[in-house]
């Protein structure tokens, strides 16, 4: 028998073998007899009137079958679709496009390469609009209005906290310090692009649909309301999404590419696939941020936090098409009083449109979150600085205390465990803290710059409770459905997608761990909207709170089936037995026992008779409350007084994510995440010229770190469980992405500080460094 | 991203692809392809036939003779990197070539194709002008020599005739008290310069700055050399103060432009700066 | 357009096809040999994902014609394990964690196997400029360091061994 392999394993992870040997399942991987494809000629202005669109030249090319355009839809009411926000956007343009690279005609062929060449020799006859990009531009009364349907270029205002409270404290208040944040652009960039495949059966009226999705329940219950009245019934909709070679929340929203495919499906009675290049996947797909931040901060004589304030304006582009909780419109930015212990807080967000493309998601984010850590990280740097004080010092000052958690935040979150100053003490202590100040000042002495930046983030992922969180009215639960078969082998399937998290792994270990069945022996299926139960996906770190969680209520409840079929078998009271690894046994009697695999058996060959037969169980886990992962990080930074440029020294990252599954996996979702928290610190961001052009639309543009850039990280940890969660996990896969951006930018301030530098917004580029370097006089011409 | 239909001939003799290129005024030769293939498939080039010269023999070496280091046109750019003679001997151009887009690039890309596409951003341009270097150009009429200095006429532009074939770079072999360097900032492996510095200098027993050649990258519409700086330093002894007066002068040659890589007062800072460094390393080196 | 018959090795084996001469390498192999397992990610040459070693180099597929692969040895992350046993980078993937999503795998595999062919015993900082041209989203890149020094002592060891007599 193999090892059980429950929590705290480093188990190798099962799904590499097919990752290893080219035998990976992705979307472009799938080719069905009589395939065709689907390419999308898009608009090269950010705001035009369309003319006219000639498809005559293309429809000479041999091989090209068909267009789309926005009018053929319109007779099907198709040319809208509701975005996950509860907002909705154009599929295909009738007369208006509203943002660069807007899709304007579909076209069908044979092949991927005659499509390009149908998509070549399409016009388009476009008439530019004035444009507007500037989200605060978009407010002001007598600018562009971007939507047709709508008033104003104000999509909500939503506000939150205590208002008078908090202009109070802040009336009382010692030190004071505002800053202007900006969060900038940004974009997922898996290094596998969106695509879908769809597979119209016209005789049974059924619709298979491939498609690279992190959330494929959302998406068939989300086609079938799109679709519901030209015959697209959710039960015969099969949503499958098969591997996915990266996410990070891209893979959320529904594109307008797939609701093409699905209707050049069902018009030319073929499967048609659609796979985006990475220029379309940049320019088009959903981004993530764009949070313009006033905050303010504000302490006491004493150096004690005593209220918080911001206003912020939301660019969400053409459309609100992020995929929050439908009660939350600006996520949960309200997490943004962090890790400290002040009671006055006030926050209102605006969300705006502009012509630029649709979104945003949360890019490895538990929606707002990067956005809100970001803001208090660097407004408590800025505040101790302020005042002369250690960054280190004035945060262990104002930390939340061990005990006084479960905590209520001023904004109304319930933190459920944590432990800050345990967490900034060890990475201080790992990085050497003291002896880098000492460093730091002798260098400063000789004029060289050096910094040190702290991050110490609270996180709030698991979305979530019933009551708060749903998407588009879908409570957001999630599912395990576990069947254990007569050997003792089982079968878990799950309302969540895997993107390279390792559930495979991860979900059986946490059964293995339940129910004493090795890991080895639990296969988990994914994806197949056909066979998983019910689930809203895998983003925003939920997977663990929720469908891990689903995973050990699912194992106890057939654990209670097995203490029932033991002490029918051992012949006993079902109080006489304890349970132990994999067995029950009789107390005191451990050698009266008898394993899983002896009660599954028995299940199905000598079941008690007042007992159901088989030995199965599916869960909808409900959580209670949130989970409140927190970690602090420390960076050390080294600036060329020259060139601007920053070398990362150091990178230590003490993260506490409760319990570790398996403590390989969540080292290699942290390193990963520090990396994509890296990125937008010091060179991801995409800009858009007063024309809505788009700056970064390739990958020769958008500054994906390669493994000379990245650096290297040095990993350490806390262990403080979750009191709610079943087996005191918490999430961890955004934890690094939206803890390290502050650090950077907190440790080039530091660097910077005594030549008069307050802030300098992410990404934190090397011209930005020497121009701050220039204004302050300590810019090295050699 | 899809190229558009073209014809494809791949001879195997440098008379035949000459032939080709004189028979079809719109064809292109393929060399390593890294820029001409990325090109066809974003639609920004649309020749009608390709002319495959990786099937040609011959066109791939490095050799000294004569005063020179001869190298074939279509040298991989990995081929420079991992030479030792080129290592040892030829600094500047080790630099240059281990700072071109990234290694798997390498493995194809050629240093004939880098120069003869004559991008501004490309590296190797700046170098061969530090270098003084010549290339020999076969048309139908036999072999020509082309200075460097007269061999890019614009950007994207050459003195090479539409039915000619770079054939080989040359550049002065190593003399003692040779030294040189290539300083390149890049926002990530892979990118283009947002500003570079190649330099080539000999300096005699007595210190003394015997010869010099500095260009820049990406800091105008062609590589540019700056003539000014070259006779800041030839004749004088090789100090800070000559590296400097060398560097204000590289800078004022600069003319860059502001764009998402930096402004155009920082780039022309970057050249004072990187000029200073480069010229600082080539001088270690030539001492060496 | 022309069309050109074109032979080739493929991890091993010999393969004839009529292609166009715009068919990209990297479609050649996953469309017409259906062999998947090379990726795309760009357009740009920038990410790696289409990488194959042709000729005993690692190239990016998806800017070589296929035609010019005609008389080329080619080989795919399908060929790297030999008789049902992995190569011992990808064993290193395995062992250290050096994959999630697994995308950009195939690439970084045939990447780090070419170079350890050359540097027997390489630095850290060497193998992380040997994958420059590979871009990885998920790893952070740091076991993927470390999956190809486990994969370099692993074959230091076996050429250390003496060969096994037959």
């Amino acid at each position: 028998m193999p090892e059980i392999n429950g929590f705290g394993h480093s188990m190798k992870r099962k799904e590499d073998a097919r990752f290893l040997q080219g035998k990976g399942n992705y979307i472009d991987d799938f080719k069905l007899p009589g395939m065709l494809w689907l390419d999308i000629v898009r608009s090269p202005y950010a705001h035009a009137r369309i003319k006219s669109i000639d498809t005559s030249q293309a429809a000479k090319v041999p091989g090209v079958l068909g267009f789309i355009t926005g009018r053929d839809l319109e007779k099907y009411n198709l040319h809208w679709m509701p975005t996950l926000a509860g907002d909705k956007q154009m599929v295909l343009p009738i007369d208006t496009v509203k943002y660069q690279s807007q899709e304007v005609v579909a076209v069908i062929a044979t092949d991927r390469y005659t499509a390009a060449d149908g998509v070549a020799a399409v016009t388009v006859d476009y008439e530019p609009l004035p444009v507007v990009v500037d989200p605060h531009k978009a407010l002001q009364p007598d600018t562009i209005k971007v939507r047709d349907d709508k008033d104003s270029n104000r999509i909500w205002h939503w506000e939150v906290g205590d208002r008078e409270g908090t202009a109070a404290a802040f009336a009382q208040a010692a030190t004071i310090v505002r800053e202007k944040i900006y969060i900038p652009r940004i974009h997922v960039a898996s290094i596998e692009t969106c695509g879908c495949l769809a597979d119209w059966d016209g005789v049974n009226k059924r619709l298979t649909f491939y498609v690279t999705s992190q959330a494929p329940h959302v998406y068939r219950t989300v086609l079938a309301l799109v679709a519901g009245h030209v015959g697209l019934s959710e039960e015969n909709i099969r949503v499958v999404s098969p591997d996915i070679g990266g996410g990070f929340g891209g893979k959320v929203p529904v594109y307008p590419g797939y609701v093409l495919a699905v209707a050049a499906s069902v018009l030319l009675g073929k499967p048609v696939k659609w796979i985006e290049d990475r220029s379309e996947n940049l320019a088009a797909d959903s981004f993530a941020r764009d949070y313009h931040i006033n905050a303010e901060l504000a302490a006491d004589q004493a150096g004690r936090i005593v209220a918080m304030r911001m206003d912020t304006v939301a660019d969400h582009g053409y459309s609100d098409a992020q995929a929050s909780p439908s009660k939350f419109p600006a996520g949960l930015f309200h997490i943004a009083t962090g890790s400290y212990d002040f009671q006055k807080a006030y926050m209102q967000v605006d969300g705006v449109y502009t012509n630029k493309p649709p979104g945003g998601v949360a890019y490895r984010c538990s929606f707002r979150v990067t956005e809100a850590v970001h803001a208090i990280e660097r407004m408590v740097d800025i505040l101790a600085h302020e005042r002369g004080e250690d960054p280190a010092e004035f945060r262990l000052r104002n930390f939340i205390k061990p005990e006084q958690f479960p905590y209520m935040s001023a904004l109304g979150w319930e933190y459920d465990s944590g432990n800050y100053h345990q967490a900034l003490r060890v990475a201080m202590d790992m990085i050497g803290y003291a002896d880098l100040r000492r460093e730091q000042a002798e260098k400063r002495a000789r004029g060289e710059l050096m910094g040190i930046g702290i991050s110490s983030f609270t996180e709030i992922v698991g979305a979530g409770p019933a009551h708060q969180f749903d998407i588009i009215g879908l409570k957001m639960f999630d599912s395990c459905e576990l069947r254990v078969h007569p050997t003792g082998k089982a079968i878990a399937r799950f309302g969540t997608k895997s993107q390279g998290q390792g559930h495979e792994t991860t979900y059986a270990q946490i059964i293995a761990n339940e129910l004493g069945i090795p890991a080895e022996h639990v296969k988990i299926e994914e994806g197949d909207t056909d066979t998983a139960p019910y689930g809203l996906g895998t983003y925003a770190s939920r997977s663990t709170p929720t469908a891990g969680a689903a995973a050990a209520v699912a194992a106890r409840k057939l654990r209670d089936k097995a203490r029932k079929i033991a002490a029918h078998l051992l012949e006993c009271a079902e109080d006489d037995l304890e349970w132990d690894k994999d067995r029950f046994f009789v107390k005191g009697a451990p050698g009266k026992a008898k394993t899983i695999q002896e009660l599954v058996f028995a299940a199905y060959t000598n079941h008690p008779s007042d007992l159901e037969g088989g030995f199965e169980t599916v869960h909808y886990y409900n959580p209670p409350n949130l989970t409140y992962p927190f970690g602090s990080y420390i960076c050390v930074v080294d600036i060329d007084r020259g060139t601007g440029q920053v070398q990362t020294r150091r990178f230590v990252a003490v993260d506490d994510c409760g319990t570790r599954i398996n403590p390989m996996i969540v080292e290699g979702q942290i390193h990963g995440g520090l990396t994509q928290g890296f990125a937008p610190a010091m060179m991801e961001e995409m800009q858009y010229d007063e024309n809505g052009n788009l700056y970064g639309g390739t990958f020769m543009d958008y500054m994906v770190p390669t493994a000379v850039e990245s650096p290297k990280w040095e990993v350490g940890e806390t262990v403080t469980p979750s009191p709610h969660h079943p087996f005191g996990a918490k999430g961890v896969g955004e934890s690094p992405t939206v803890g390290a951006p502050p650090a950077f930018a907190n440790a080039v301030v530091d660097a910077l500080w005594h030549l008069g530098v307050r802030h300098v917004d992410i990404p934190i580029t090397a011209p930005k460094v020497w121009e701050l370097l220039k204004q302050h006089g300590a810019a090295l011409e050699e | 991203m899809i190229p558009p239909a073209f014809d494809y001939a791949a001879p195997t003799s440098l008379s035949d692809a000459l032939a080709l290129l004189s028979q079809n005024p719109e064809a292109k030769v393929l060399a390593g392809g890294h820029s001409l293939i990325p090109a066809l498939k974003f639609r920004m080039a649309s020749p009608a036939l390709l002319v495959d010269i990786n099937k040609v023999a011959g066109l791939a070496y490095l050799r000294e003779a004569g005063g020179w280091l001869a190298i074939g046109a279509m040298t991989r750019e990995a081929d420079l990197d991992r030479s030792a003679l080129v290592r040892e001997k030829y600094p500047l151009l080790a630099d240059t070539a281990r700072m071109i887009a990234d290694p798997l690039v390498r493995n194809l890309a050629t240093i004939g194709g880098n120069l003869a596409h004559a991008d501004p951003a490309n590296d190797h341009p700046a170098t061969m002008l530090a270098y003084r270097a010549e290339v020999t150009a076969q048309g139908p009429a036999g072999a020509r020599t082309i200075p460097i200095a007269d061999f890019f006429t614009g950007p994207f532009t050459t003195s090479l005739a539409a039915n000619e074939i770079l054939t080989e770079i040359r550049l002065p072999a190593r003399r003692a008290g040779d030294g040189g360097c290539y300083l390149k900032i890049e926002r990530k492996v892979g990118d283009y310069a947002t500003a570079a510095v190649a330099v080539q200098i000999n300096v005699n027993a007595a210190g003394v700055c015997t010869s010099a050649g500095l260009a820049l990258t990406n800091l105008g519409l062609t590589a540019i050399r700056c003539a000014a700086a070259e006779a800041a330093l030839v004749g004088q002894p090789l100090d800070e103060a000559a590296i400097k007066a060398a560097a204000q002068r590289a800078a004022q040659a600069a003319e860059p432009v502001s764009d998402y890589r930096g402004s155009e007062a920082y780039k022309r800072s970057l050249v004072t700066t990187l000029t200073v460094r480069a010229l600082r390393t080539a001088l270690e080196r030539a001492r060496r | 357009m022309s069309t050109h018959h074109i032979k080739l090795t493929l991890n091993g084996e010999t393969k004839e096809a009529d292609v166009p001469a715009r068919l990209l390498l990297v479609h050649l192999i996953r469309e017409v040999f259906n062999l998947t397992g090379t990726h795309i990610g760009c357009d740009t040459t920038s990410c790696g994902a289409c990488t194959v070693i042709l000729n005993g180099r690692p190239v990016k597929a998806c800017t070589v014609l296929a035609v010019q692969a005609d008389g080329a040895a080619v080989q795919t992350v399908e060929g790297l394990a030999q008789g049902g046993q992995l190569h011992p980078i990808q064993e290193g993937f395995h062992q250290c964690h050096g994959l999630q999503c697994g995308f950009c795998t195939p690439g970084m595999l045939l990447t780090s196997a070419a170079f350890l062919a050359e540097h027997p015993n390489p630095s850290d900082d060497e193998i992380r400029w040997a994958i420059s041209g590979n871009l990885c989203r998920c790893t952070g890149y740091m076991n993927i360091v470390k999956a190809v020094q486990y994969a370099a002592e692993k074959m230091r060891a076996a050429s250390a061994q003496p060969a096994a007599a037959d």
